[in-house]
């Protein structure tokens, strides 16, 4: 995984004096700095740009679900209805048959992809699902962002004991199956919950997905502190009299930066995906609550008569991963040309 | 080689047993979990509860039960707290079947991925290229289970050409064995088969422009043999590395979900039964019977990576 921070990349060329004032708010001279670069590369990538207005008009899809439910659907994501009617076409339908057969698409206003067995408006259920999926995704990647840049910077800065105990954590991690792990996390916590947040808590899947995935940041960044903290600037800075954290955090985190943004993207479409896995299996989002893995888990018993019930949520789901899969793709070449990371699932 | 193979199986073991370990303790830590509970049933009184308990030696401290577990897992007795199955004995018997599902899907996925791979190495920048590259990221994109939906709703309901679900033993009838699986087969395979090319691709045109493939032009190998011989060998081992990995975490991943979408009776539905039933044994049995599979092909694919290499040789 060959990240070139800027500070060895092109970007040491402009400002070679000067690389930890490397900040898009720093004093740059007449030359356009990095960042400033990589946005104009970014403002040319026409597909990049795309499949991020699509991004946003996703998420502000999923973000409008209350005004949706409010005044279109008129029913909540969980306000069952097993003995309502629904007119279609004129005519007045049962929403859940009499043999306890949710209805398909009406199309209409009301209960536009149908019902689930409990009655209620599968639309609502997957803007808000959405929500939740969103949601997971994003609190797991701050997790992530957060603890894998503070492991990384630990273990690569302080190395010793402190390496040796955080690296063996990452290893086992990472080389425990990502879903068996999530799972068994999963299906323990969202039994009883722990501590004041209960079982059925959208946060229990987020930590999950979030301790999941930390080694998936935390390796790398360990990896280039270790690489940077022998360079002459950070010399520099001890000799100046800088303490052990102001460096990391002042000096040591601008130059990883990059890594960190080129991660990003990629962990935020992983989280979701991770979410959706163990929902599929039951081990994520919990009942009431609906997330697009359990709406594509329940919709499976209908595939053959409702096949919309499971992939309408597939594809916001797919589309959604696919637009930041792609915008990350877009800010990676924008970045660094050159750099190739993946995550594994 | 020897002190390779030792520290390889240490590192094994060790890995097996922090498995163990984080899989016992994250049922063991969570206050509110009582596996006795679970077995005896929702309208269980307290006196069955306790009972139970005994029998299963709940009320032991906590390494105790950690022993007992172990010991039973490895004298293959430990049974699932649902059904009282023997959970060893459905894993040997149910091994056949993910086997069946996992084994083929790897060789579709990696026989296309190098053949394609190879084709747009060639053809750098060509159609296919650049139709690799969105399947490459489309690939990455869709979870299997959702791939495997659409898949059974196309060609096992709207168009009835495959089967829906079920499995039919290799010693049955091998054609129905394999006409049962091809979507199954299709829902692991396709998803990666877009990454893996474009990353032959990528390390074949590194490879390309190295001096000892103009060595070889020059004495006199036609391009075939350069291809197949030192461009193609060259740019294979990197992917070995993630095949290895790859492979190993479909048995814990990608099989739950295939199996459980298509109904097929291997260790992957059986696992995601007992998720869904909160039942340990069969959710620790097959989070170490995985985590063997990925120290197991770790290793393999070093093994393999100095076969391909000469240059490199596994020093210890």
């Amino acid at each position: 995984m060959a990240l070139d921070s800027p500070e060895g990349g092109a970007a040491g060329i402009i400002v070679s004096a000067a690389p930890s004032d490397l900040s898009p708010e720093g004093r740059q001279p007449a030359a356009i700095g990095p960042w400033q670069l990589a946005l104009r590369r970014l403002r040319r990538n026409y597909v990049t740009l795309f499949f991020l207005a699509l991004l946003v008009i996703l998420v502000l899809m999923c973000l409008l679900a209350p005004v949706y439910s409010a005044h279109i659907a008129g029913v909540g994501p969980n306000t069952n209805n097993i003995t309502g009617t629904v007119s279609v076409n004129g005519t007045q339908q049962n929403i859940v048959s009499l043999s306890g057969v949710p209805i398909g698409p009406t199309w209409g206003a009301h209960y536009l992809l149908g019902a689930d067995t409990n009655g209620r408006d599968l639309a609502v259920r997957l803007l808000y699902g959405g929500r939740t999926s969103l949601l997971i995704g994003a609190v797991a990647t701050a997790v992530i962002m957060i603890l894998g840049t503070l492991v990384g910077l630990l273990a690569g800065y302080f190395r010793g004991v402190v390496d040796f105990i955080l690296r063996p954590l990452m290893e086992l991690i990472w080389s425990f199956p990502v879903v068996i792990l999530g799972v068994a996390l999963g299906t323990a916590l969202a039994l009883g919950g722990i501590g004041p947040v209960k079982g059925n808590s959208l946060f229990i899947p987020a930590f999950i997905i979030g301790v999941v995935y930390v080694p998936y940041l935390g390796k790398p960044i360990r990896g280039e502190v270790l690489r940077l903290r022998e360079q002459d600037f950070i010399d520099a800075a001890r000799v100046q009299g800088m303490g052990p954290w102001r460096i990391m955090f002042s000096e040591i985190l601008p130059n990883v930066s990059t890594t960190i943004i080129v991660f990003l993207p990629l962990i935020l479409a992983n989280s979701i995906l991770l979410e959706a896995y163990l929902s599929f299996l039951g081990a994520g989002v919990q009942a009431p609550n609906a997330s697009w893995g359990t709406l594509i888990s329940d919709g499976l018993t209908y595939i053959q008569t409702t096949p919309t019930y499971s992939l309408i949520p597939g594809a916001m789901l797919v589309l959604t991963v696919l637009s930041v899969n792609v915008v990350g793709d877009g800010v990676r070449d924008a970045l660094d040309p050159r750099a190739q990371v993946r995550v594994r699932n | 080689m020897t002190g390779f193979i030792t520290r390889r199986l240490a590192s094994a073991v060790l890995l097996l047993f922090a498995t163990s370990v984080v899989v016992f303790g994250i049922f063991e830590v969570i206050p509110s979990y009582n596996p006795a509970r679970a077995i005896a049933g929702r309208a269980a009184t307290a006196a069955t509860v306790a009972e139970i308990s005994q029998k299963f030696g709940f009320d032991k401290p906590v390494w105790i039960q950690y022993g007992n577990t172990m010991k039973l897992i490895f004298t293959g007795q430990i049974i699932d707290y649902q059904d009282n199955l023997n959970v060893v004995s459905q894993f040997v018997h149910r091994f056949s079947v993910t086997l069946s599902l996992v084994v083929p899907a790897a060789i579709i996925w990696m026989a296309v991925a190098i053949l394609l791979g190879s084709i747009s190495a060639l053809r750098a920048g060509g159609w296919l290229d650049r139709g690799l590259m969105v399947a490459a990221i489309t690939g990455v994109s869709i979870p299997v289970f959702l791939l495997a939906a659409a898949l059974l709703y196309l060609f096992a309901f709207r168009l009835p050409w495959f089967p829906n679900t079920g499995y039919t033993p290799f010693g049955t009838d091998p054609a129905q064995w394999a006409y049962h699986l091809v979507l199954p087969w299709l829902s692991i395979a396709v998803l990666s088969i877009g990454f893996y090319s474009r990353v032959l691709r990528s390390n074949a045109l590194d490879v390309i422009n190295q001096d000892f493939v103009r060595t070889a032009r020059a004495k006199g190998l036609t391009e075939r043999q350069v291809f197949t011989r030192h461009v193609l060998r060259n740019a294979l081992m990197p992917i070995v590395t993630l095949f290895g990995l790859d492979f190993a975490t479909l048995l814990g991943g990608a099989a739950l979900v295939t199996e459980t979408v298509f109904n097929l009776p291997g260790i992957g539905q059986y696992e995601a039964t007992a998720i869904g039933q909160l039942d340990v044994p069969p959710i620790m049995v097959g989070a170490m019977f995985t985590a063997f599979f990925v120290v197991l092909f770790s290793a393999l694919s070093d093994v393999v990576y100095a076969l391909l290499d000469p240059r490199i040789r596994i020093t210890g």
